[in-house]
Formats: C-alpha cells, sequence, structure tokens
C-alpha cells in the first residue's frame, strides 16, 4: 500500500494505483476528457493535471502512478490556470456550435468549457484556418473532424475493444487527425459501424445518424401506419437517460411512451428473436445432421450467429473465407422488417407500401443494416428507420412525457408477444442460452438440465466463454445425436470475436455453435445506448436482462404463441420455403482496408 | 504506380511480422519506389495483421514516407529560416521553371517530383536542397541548373 495526500487529505492506496484513482476515492474530482474506464490510458488530453509539491511541472492525474509521500493539489491557482488554458486550446480548435450540436448539453467539453472557460476566449480561434471535413457516408453515424478534440478514444476503443482499427492518427502536429485508411470515407473502409467509437467520443465529432425527424414525419402523417419494435437491450438502459439509474428495467413505461409518441402499434423484435432461436436452431440440427451423419460438407461447421450486424460486417471484412459458417438467419430486426410488411400487413389488412417500420435499437450497424440493399425481402425497405435507445430518449423529452409517471402497458398483439429467451439475446450468451432452451428440448423432450433454466455456464463478462452440453435422452428422429457433447464457444467484443475467428480458421478450436456479439456485454453494451457506458453499467444492465427473463411467464422460444401461430397460419415451417424468403439471408465479401 | 507483387512478403520475411518490422518494411519499399502506393500499404497491413489505416497513420506521420506518387527523382528544397535567408525562395522559382511545375507537383512523364523540406541540417552550407538521397548544398539558381540536369538523362 502507498500512503499519499490529496488536497491535504490522507489516503492509503494500493501500488499501481493512478492519482486519478486514489483522488476518486476520496471523492476529490478530477476533470478527464481522453480518459476512459474501457480504455488504456493515454495521457493526451492534459485536462487532469495536477501540482505536485516540489515537481518541476504539472503531472496528468490520469497516467501517473501514485508513490509514496506524495502530496498532491488539484485546486491550486496553478493548476486553475493550466487546466482553464487547456480547456481554451482545445476548445480554439473546436467548432464551437453547440446550440446546433447534436451533443448539445451531453458534450463533456461543453461541460469543461462551462466550468473553466467563460466569458473572452484567450486565444484565436483556428477552425476556420483548418479545411476539416465531414464525413456523412455511413447510414449509421457523421464523423465530423471539426468537433473533434483528437482525445483517441475512438481510436483507442476501435483497436482495444474491437480490433478492427478503422481510424487511427494520422499526419502530424497541427495537422493531425483521426483518419480512416488514406481518408477515404467510413461506409468504404472496414469501420463496422458498431457505434462503440459514437458511445465515447467526448464531443459531436462522432455521433450517431440521427432519424428522429423522418420518424416525427412518419408518425404525423395520417396515410401511415407506423410500427414500432422494441430491442431487447432497450428496455434496460433506456431508463439512463429518462434519470433512472442503470440496471432499471422499464419495459412498461417505454410501451407506454411509445403509445404516446404516436406508433400506430407498438411490437417487439423479442418476437422475432424468438423467431430467430427456431430458425437458427434448426438451422443448426441441420447442419449437424449433414456434416456429422450424413458426411455431406456442403455446410460448414462451426455454426457463427447472425444476430449482430457489427460482427456480420467484421467477418466480410476479415474472414470473407468463413461466410458459409454463418448462419443464414437476419437478424430479429430485419426478420420482423420482413414480416411487418408481408405478414403483419396481411393479417390488420394493410396495404405495405402504407407501413413504415420503426426500430429502436441499442446498435448503430442495425441503421446500417437496415440500408442493406439484401433486407427488401418484403418488396419494400423492410425496416424504414433505425433509432437508437439514446434517439428514443430525445423524442420522449422532446414529446413532453413525463416518463416516470407513466403507467406500465404490454405490448400489441400480433408480433408482440415474446419469451424470456428473446429477452435475453439483450446479453452476451444470451443468444446461446435460448437456442440452448430450444435445441435440447426439441431432441431430447426434455428441458435443459440446468435449474431454472439458467445456462449458467454461457453468462457473464467473460471474453471468451465455453461450454460442452451433453445430450442424452434424444427421441428416434435425433438418435444421431445420443451422447454427443455439443460444443459451443461465446465471444463478445471484436477483439474476442477475433480470437474465435482466428482459432477456427486456423483449426484450433472445434467448436458447434459460436455465439457472437460484437460490443463489449452483448448489445446491453451497443453503441446506442445511453453514454456513458462501462463495465459497471454493462453489468447492471447485464442484471436487469436476466431478471427481465425471470419474471417472463414463458422462457423458451418455441413455447411463444404467437411464434407457434405464425408458422402455422403463414411460414409454415422453419427453415421452409417462405422462412427462406424472408427470414434468411446471404453475405457479400468486402476489401480488407 | 508499381506492381506489389511477392516484395511485401520477402519482406515480411526479412523484418519479421511483428508491429515494430513496420518501419523498414515501409522504409525499404520508398528506398526501392519512391512512395507506397494503396495496394502496397494494404498488403503490408494483411501480412503484419494490423489495420491498413495504422499503416497509412504511420506512413502519413513521417515526411519522407510518402503515399502520394512521387516522380523518379524526388527533390526536396530546405525551407528552414537559414535556407529562405540564403535564397530558398530563388531556388524553388528556378526549379519551377525548368521542370515546370509548382511545389507539390510531379513532371509528367513522371521523373522529377518538387516538395519542400523542414531543416536538413546544412544551414552551414545554405541553400540546401536533397535529391533523392544525395545533398546539395550553396546552391545559386545557375548551379541548381546544372545539378538537375545531371538527373535528366
Amino acid at each position: 500500500m502507498v500512503t499519499l495526500k490529496i488536497n491535504e487529505q490522507e489516503v492509503k492506496v494500493a501500488e499501481g494505483t493512478t492519482v486519478l484513482e486514489a483522488a476518486k476515492k476520496l471523492g476529490v474530482i478530477i476533470p478527464t476528457l481522453c480518459n476512459h474506464p474501457d480504455l488504456c490510458v493515454a495521457g493526451n488530453c492534459r485536462v487532469c493535471v495536477v501540482e505536485q509539491t516540489g515537481a518541476r511541472t504539472l503531472i496528468a492525474a490520469c497516467a501517473m502512478p501514485v508513490s509514496e509521500g506524495m502530496d498532491i493539489h488539484t485546486n491550486s491557482l496553478k493548476v486553475r490556470n493550466a487546466r482553464k488554458h487547456i480547456v481554451e486550446l482545445l476548445l480554439s480548435e473546436h467548432r464551437a456550435d453547440c446550440t446546433k450540436c447534436y451533443k448539445n448539453q451531453k458534450c463533456e467539453l461543453q461541460t469543461l468549457a462551462n466550468e473553466y472557460s467563460f466569458g473572452e476566449h484567450i486565444f484565436l480561434d483556428l477552425v476556420e484556418d483548418h479545411s476539416y471535413s465531414i464525413d456523412r457516408s455511413s447510414p449509421a453515424f457523421i464523423k465530423d473532424d471539426s468537433k473533434c478534440i483528437r482525445c483517441q478514444r475512438c481510436v483507442r476503443t476501435c483497436s482495444q475493444l474491437q480490433h478492427v482499427s478503422a481510424i487511427a492518427v494520422a499526419n502530424k502536429g497541427a495537422h493531425m487527425k483521426i483518419s480512416s485508411f488514406h481518408d477515404r470515407p467510413m461506409s468504404h473502409v472496414v469501420c463496422t459501424n458498431c457505434g462503440q467509437c459514437v458511445n465515447r467520443c467526448p464531443t459531436g465529432a462522432l455521433t450517431e445518424k440521427t432519424y428522429i425527424d423522418q420518424v416525427w414525419d412518419a408518425i404525423y402523417d395520417p396515410e401511415k401506419h407506423v410500427v414500432v419494435q422494441t430491442a431487447p437491450a432497450v428496455r434496460v438502459a433506456l431508463g439512463e437517460d429518462l434519470g433512472y439509474d442503470p440496471g432499471e428495467r422499464v419495459t412498461g413505461k417505454m410501451v407506454t411512451a411509445l403509445r404516446q409518441l404516436g406508433f400506430d402499434s407498438v411490437l417487439d423484435t423479442d418476437f422475432t428473436a424468438d423467431l430467430t432461436i427456431i430458425e437458427e436452431g434448426t438451422e443448426l440440427l441441420t447442419r449437424l445432421k449433414k456434416v456429422l451423419v450424413e458426411n455431406d460438407h456442403s455446410m460448414a461447421l462451426p455454426m457463427f450467429t447472425s444476430c449482430s450486424p457489427g460482427w456480420i460486417k467484421f467477418i466480410e471484412h476479415k474472414y470473407p473465407q468463413m461466410l458459409p459458417n454463418l448462419s443464414t438467419c437476419k437478424s430479429p430486426q430485419q426478420m420482423f422488417g420482413a414480416l411487418a410488411k408481408t405478414f403483419y400487413a396481411q393479417k390488420r389488412k394493410l396495404d405495405p407500401s402504407k407501413i413504415v417500420s420503426v426500430s429502436i435499437m441499442p446498435c448503430t450497424a442495425k441503421k446500417y443494416e437496415a440500408d442493406r440493399p439484401e433486407m427488401r425481402s418484403s418488396g419494400y425497405k423492410d425496416i424504414d428507420f433505425v433509432l437508437t435507445t439514446r434517439e428514443l430518449a430525445v423524442m420522449i423529452k422532446q414529446a413532453g412525457i413525463d416518463f416516470r409517471s407513466l403507467e406500465p402497458d404490454n405490448y400489441d398483439s400480433i408480433m408482440g408477444t415474446s419469451t424470456g429467451a428473446g429477452v435475453i439475446f439483450g446479453a452476451t450468451g444470451g443468444v446461446m442460452e435460448a437456442a440452448l432452451r430450444t435445441a435440447y428440448e426439441l431432441v431430447t423432450g426434455k428441458p435443459v438440465p440446468f435449474k431454472n433454466l439458467n445456462i449458467m455456464p454461457v453468462r457473464g463478462m467473460e471474453g471468451v466463454k465455453e461450454a460442452t452440453i451433453k445430450i442424452e435422452g434424444t427421441t428416434e428422429e435425433w438418435r444421431f445425436l445420443e451422447g454427443a457433447e455439443l460444443k459451443v464457444a461465446i465471444a463478445h467484443g471484436l477483439v474476442n470475436a477475433n480470437k474465435i475467428a482466428k482459432a477456427v480458421s486456423t483449426g484450433k478450436a472445434q467448436y458447434h455453435f459460436i455465439e457472437i456479439m460484437a460490443c463489449p456485454g452483448g448489445c446491453l453494451g451497443g453503441g446506442g445506448q445511453p453514454i456513458p457506458t462501462n463495465a459497471a453499467i454493462r453489468q447492471k444492465r447485464m442484471e436487469a436482462i436476466y431478471s427481465e427473463d425471470m419474471h417472463m411467464d414463458l422462457r423458451k422460444s418455441h413455447e411463444n404463441p404467437e411464434i407457434i401461430a405464425i408458422y402455422n397460419e403463414f411460414l409454415e415451417k422453419p427453415n421452409g420455403h417462405k422462412s427462406h424468403e424472408l427470414l434468411h439471408t446471404h453475405y457479400i465479401e468486402r476489401e480488407s482496408y | 504506380m508499381y506492381q506489389t507483387g511477392n516484395m511485401v512478403k520477402e519482406l515480411a520475411e526479412k523484418h519479421g511480422r511483428k508491429r515494430e518490422s513496420l518501419m523498414p518494411i515501409l522504409q525499404e519499399i520508398v528506398r526501392k519506389h519512391n512512395y507506397l502506393t494503396d495496394d502496397v500499404m494494404v498488403a503490408v497491413a494483411t501480412e503484419l495483421d494490423i489495420s491498413a489505416a495504422e499503416v497509412y497513420g504511420t506512413a502519413s506521420f513521417y515526411t519522407f514516407l510518402d503515399t502520394q506518387e512521387r516522380g523518379k527523382n524526388v527533390i526536396r528544397v530546405c525551407k528552414t529560416i537559414t535556407c529562405s535567408m540564403k535564397g530558398k525562395n530563388d531556388i524553388v522559382s528556378t526549379l519551377e521553371d525548368i521542370l515546370k511545375i509548382k511545389v507539390g507537383e510531379t513532371t509528367p512523364d513522371k521523373m522529377f517530383t518538387l516538395l519542400e523540406t523542414n531543416c536538413i541540417g546544412w544551414c552551414h552550407k545554405a541553400p540546401a536542397i536533397l535529391i533523392n538521397d544525395m545533398p546539395y548544398t550553396d546552391l545559386t539558381p545557375e548551379t541548381v541548373i546544372d545539378v538537375v540536369k545531371g538527373y535528366m538523362r
């Protein structure tokens, strides 16, 4: 242990602790910008400078490890003046059109400016002298270099969490910028649109591309029937943007709010999550049978899940040789989209051209996914607009809804009923658990042999998880699987996905079924979730997801009555002709830069 | 433009595939071909299992690792204060006249690229230029013409 003094208060911390962490322990707030708990120390914004008695210069609290007898002052005149200058220097290169900015009042630089730099600025405004560019090429996000303070949170995110490095630091000195490969448009590089950088950008330099106005237009158009679906992870995070603590479940209130916003039908992505389980589970069993029994290697094993559009784009760029291993199932969002303008339209006797399909997602990559040319199997754009959790919170505020006082309500029917298996799609390991709950029962006629159906080995925040499920007591049809050990793996965060993909592609790992989610923690840690998102908050959201599951009457996808009905009335059978037309897709090999 | 071919693979064999091999590989390519094409940067990234943006980021940091097409001979005129005081501007305009290009441009026959550079350490013999790796010093508008003519063959 190391003893030091911060602002005359003594504190004992473990060796290796930074001054910043030690100060936090005392409740002393030191401002930061480039620092983020998910990322390595960078120490490049200098906002966290503090004074150490006896040291020649100010030190960066985020990067400086404590030492015995240190005497730190976080609020001396020297520190205050330095901080003011640092903030103003950052502002001199930042296009501060705050009232027009999407991040207005949610900007960390603005907060600091508010504390340190009001009145006349002492430095020249350099923004006009730079020829900054704004990249709007991606349907998911906007990269506005004129608001970038080069803290490099995005660069570290893309490299450390996602192993993508679609963006890196380019050039030097005054010309230094965050750049894609040769400054190509973000839509034409390896970027997966996961939005993890958007979630971590302290300013308005990286923001989701918002479709709020388009959605309002659709709602106000009397000709249009606007359906909305909400992803599993939204209900455990939306509250954070509306004044609740992390981990609060606000499902019922969210449904009421959506109805008050004017959506004609409030439906649930969890329904198509259940449907995904039936389709993907059937696909897995078919693949197992073809490869293991019939020795037909036209189908590839292991099978990867395909729910996460960030992961899909990652594998398309980085491991195109493994595209046959991807499940052909569309993601729940896109299954929903395809069914909304076919099955739902028929049932409700609506003209599909008059339906506007909106989805609320914890994800920015979903915006990109909805724009993929393959996603038009209904004959129309299957999903018209994708809003993030954050954008929904904005709409709720715009509408003047007092969220806290809302009475909880239930989803509408026809594609609104779901099970706990659908809900847990929002957490890493959830798709795997949901799939196992159904597949095991389909094959053996018995529920999975885990207490309360909770398959604990596939849960948790470990980057890569593995489990082996022994299949025993199979029914006649599935006799070939008797005694077989189903080997599964789960990864979240593309840095972990890359580990598994590499191990599989080089033959070092043998699995049957692999769940991959592009974002840390799965969808609950998605790029479209409330800011901040970090390990502690992801943990809270995960607990909320599993508690939501425990509170559901039905917890197995195949028991969802609307799923049974849709096969009887419309789809006929899993992986059948109609399923292939509407619920399955194909993938494209992409460039490696 | 030049062909990437097996060059990058061979260089990776020679220098290794670790992150720290990036610089020697890029330097050797530039020594041979004067600049880095997009193809070659992507090939290096693939070989070293890093992203192309990182290769570009590294290359763009270093003035001498060009990512724009360059001529066979790259002329860099020192623009730092001593050379400026000793007639660098006349050297530049003379070079622009005989090569019929502006600073930053390459001749249509791809023989010459004209650039400015920061201090190359020849202040005591200013004004100075570099042609490829060779410094030429104590220049006047007359002598610089002779120097460049030596490269025109």
